[in-house]
């Protein structure tokens, strides 16, 4: 591994310098040096360079060198200032691998304002929490947090990164995986430590219908993206206790290429996402009619759950896109799910069947979704669910 | 005038994809091959700016022999050229591999925006379109639902689809884009696109010709390793009961649930 200067190439603009959080970049004449010893191949340098006067090679890497690869490192995405929900499942899974590994677990938080935060992770299992904190990571862009990360990253050598799969862990970690040179393993599903001490990263592919087992054998650290709602978060333990590190990272605006002008929530007031709550009440086109939503909205609001939609009902305006559920839509892996009156396409399966319990209401027998529901009642959704929701309430109220 | 690049990817038709569960490997024959669905709302993206304000959309990919038939397809809908990296150099390749045997490419060639789709329905990865574009040295906006120059032609102006909804992200050119539905309906290319596909300049590139070392692509340069393929548990019905009588199937689910820990 290593740095390859190109002075002729170099026109002197002194942006890298600027770029470099490790200040190992300085004015030399009219064009740039390097302090080989403070470098720590980050990449920020070679990205910002206009002319590509700056190369970074990287080469695999060997036994020796990845026995200095340690501890597991989980980035743990903010969203507005609060904390997603898959960043304390990733934390309790984190721990595990750390403690298979007998390594350390370093929790990553980037944001303005959420330190806050550092203690509930510490709580899950963290042993170490890096922050950084500025103006410029308060909304999330690629280039900010692809520089911060590789800042983090390439200096401390952890052994294993994991990042939520949600739209901003599937933007960023792949960035980071090409500025690093390193193996990436998307939307796991499975993660294990082998006898070798390699992560084992089980992931689908075919649309589900293939599972996979993928490792990085020379390249450190290993990184995946994890679902969301595949791991439980374990409970807090408050007796836990941990470091909190502030790390000061620059990046000036020129670095940053995108910008977010207006931001618009679609969720619907009142409407938990799919994608992070425990039990989804699905309606499909058996529904019939956008009114007749207000019985699984009953239900959903009983047992604090999300409301879900199959396409058709989505594509009909019945509910906004942020609550379907499908290959086209979200994929969905909660504890409990309800499919009302959805018959069970191959493309509906897709984004629900790795839910822990399906329990399907349709009045046609030969509906696939019988196939996978572990509770199926054949019969008329109008009069059914009534009786589902007073006997839900019933059991509830008892409690 | 902008020069756009479509990479594009032939995938198998994913629903029919199956595991030969003795031998452990995938039954593809007879699976037909298509054009990724994401990446036809790429190629459309790209002919609606060309359309628009003026230019060329070069189709590309990588892929065996047989792929030629997705860059004809995208030439038929309106693409202007087309690319066809193919070796078996190339082959094996995990996303890192993919998106540098890309770049190597791209690279050579002017352009100012590279359209993607979100990702391909085989791997359902979506790291290809980011990592190409970090190996391009440009920005990247991803899972773009609405797209539009600015009128000086300089900027994107992209409505990309996050969790909660989505958000407004404006970049300069040059710029990699990932397309995501709802961003347009793709159209069907037509008889004339069909004829005119075949006419249409196109290049075959192997390794030679792209110069790279090949211990750097394909499976040799793939930093990820697949291990073991194998069918998923597949999740079994369980009861399954009429609701002749609606209150008392209503209970025994309850019951089910309440068993079970559910509620």
């Amino acid at each position: 591994m290593g740095l390859i200067y190109d002075r002729d190439t170099c026109t002197g603009c002194m942006l890298c310098p600027k770029a470099c959080n490790f200040g190992a970049i300085e004015k030399d004449g009219d064009k740039v040096k390097f302090d080989l010893d403070k470098c720590v191949l980050c990449g920020s340098c070679e990205e910002v360079c206009p002319v590509d006067a700056i190369k970074i090679e990287r080469k695999k890497v060997d036994a020796n060198e990845i026995a200095q690869y340690k501890n597991v490192f989980v980035f743990c995405e903010t969203h507005e200032g609060r904390l997603r929900s898959v960043a304390l499942e990733l934390v309790t899974k984190g721990r595990e691998l750390a403690d298979k590994l007998g390594e350390k677990l370093v929790a990553i938080l980037i944001g303005n304002d959420i330190e806050e935060h550092a203690q509930t992770l510490i709580y899950h299992g963290a042993d170490h929490v890096l922050v950084v904190e500025g103006k410029i990571f308060t909304d999330y862009t690629t280039d900010a947090y692809t520089i911060a990360m590789t800042s983090l990253i390439a200096p401390r050598k952890p052994a294993i990164v994991l990042y939520g799969a949600t739209n901003n862990g599937r933007d960023l970690a792949p960035r980071i995986a090409a500025r690093l040179a390193l193996g990436l393993t998307a939307d796991c599903t499975g993660l294990e430590i082998d006898e070798a001490r390699q992560l084992v990263q089980t992931r689908p592919a075919f649309g589900g219908n293939i599972m996979a087992e993928i490792i990085s054998p020379y390249t450190r650290p290993q990184m995946a993206t994890v679902r969301p709602n595949v791991f439980k978060p374990g409970e807090p333990d408050t007796s836990r206790k941990g470091e909190i590190e502030k790390v000061n990272i620059e990046v000036s605006p020129i670095q940053v290429r995108t910008r977010v002008t207006e931001k618009v929530s679609e969720i619907v007031e009142g409407m938990k996402s799919v994608e992070e709550a425990d039990i989804i009440v699905c309606s499909g086109r058996g529904i019939k009619d956008p009114a007749n939503l207000e019985l699984p909205k009953q239900l959903a609001k009983l047992l604090d759950a999300a409301i879900g939609g199959s396409r058709p009902i989505v594509d009909m305006g019945w509910l906004p896109p942020t609550q379907q559920v499908g290959q086209s839509g979200r994929t969905v892996c909660p504890k409990l799910y309800f499919a009302l009156g959805i018959s069970g396409a191959i493309q509906h399966q897709i984004g629900m069947s790795s839910s822990d319990i399906i329990v399907a209401i349709n009045k046609d027998p030969e509906a696939p979704i019988f196939s996978i529901a572990d509770f199926g009642i054949v019969g008329d959704l109008f009069t059914v669910l009534p009786e589902v929701i007073a006997e839900v309430k019933r059991v509830l109220d008892s409690r | 005038m902008v020069k756009i690049v479509v990479p594009v990817k032939q995938v198998p038709e994913v629903t029919e994809v199956r595991m030969n569960e003795e031998t452990g490997t995938l039954i593809r024959d007879g699976v037909p091959s298509i054009l990724n669905p994401f990446d036809e709302l790429a190629v459309e993206a790209a002919i609606q700016l060309k359309e628009k304000h003026g230019g060329e959309v070069t189709i590309i990919t990588m892929g065996p022999p047989q792929a030629k038939d997705a860059l004809l397809k995208a030439l038929a809908m309106g693409g202007d050229r087309a690319v066809h990296l193919t070796d078996r150099a190339f082959a094996g390749a995990d996303t890192w591999a993919t998106a540098l045997t890309l770049a190597e490419y791209i690279r050579k060639e002017e352009f100012d925006i590279v359209i993607c789709g979100k990702q391909a329905i085989d791997g359902d990865t979506a790291q290809v379109g980011p990592e190409l574009a970090e190996l391009l040295g440009v920005p990247q906006i991803c899972y773009v639902q609405k797209l539009a120059l600015s009128e000086d032609g300089k900027q994107v102006i992209a409505q990309r689809g996050t969790d909660e909804g989505h958000e407004v992200v404006k970049a300069k050119l040059p710029v990699l884009l990932t397309a995501t539905k709802g961003l347009n309906e793709p159209r069907l290319p037509n008889i004339m696109g069909i004829m005119k596909a075949k006419q249409k300049p196109f290049v075959e590139v192997n390794i030679e010709k792209l110069g790279t070392d090949p211990s750097r692509l394909g499976l040799k340069g793939s930093p990820t390793q697949v291990r073991k393929v194998f069918a998923p548990e597949k999740k079994k019905g369980g009861i399954k009961i009429d609701a002749d009588n609606p209150a008392a199937a209503a209970k025994q689910l309850v019951e089910f649930l309440t068993k079970k820990g559910a509620i």
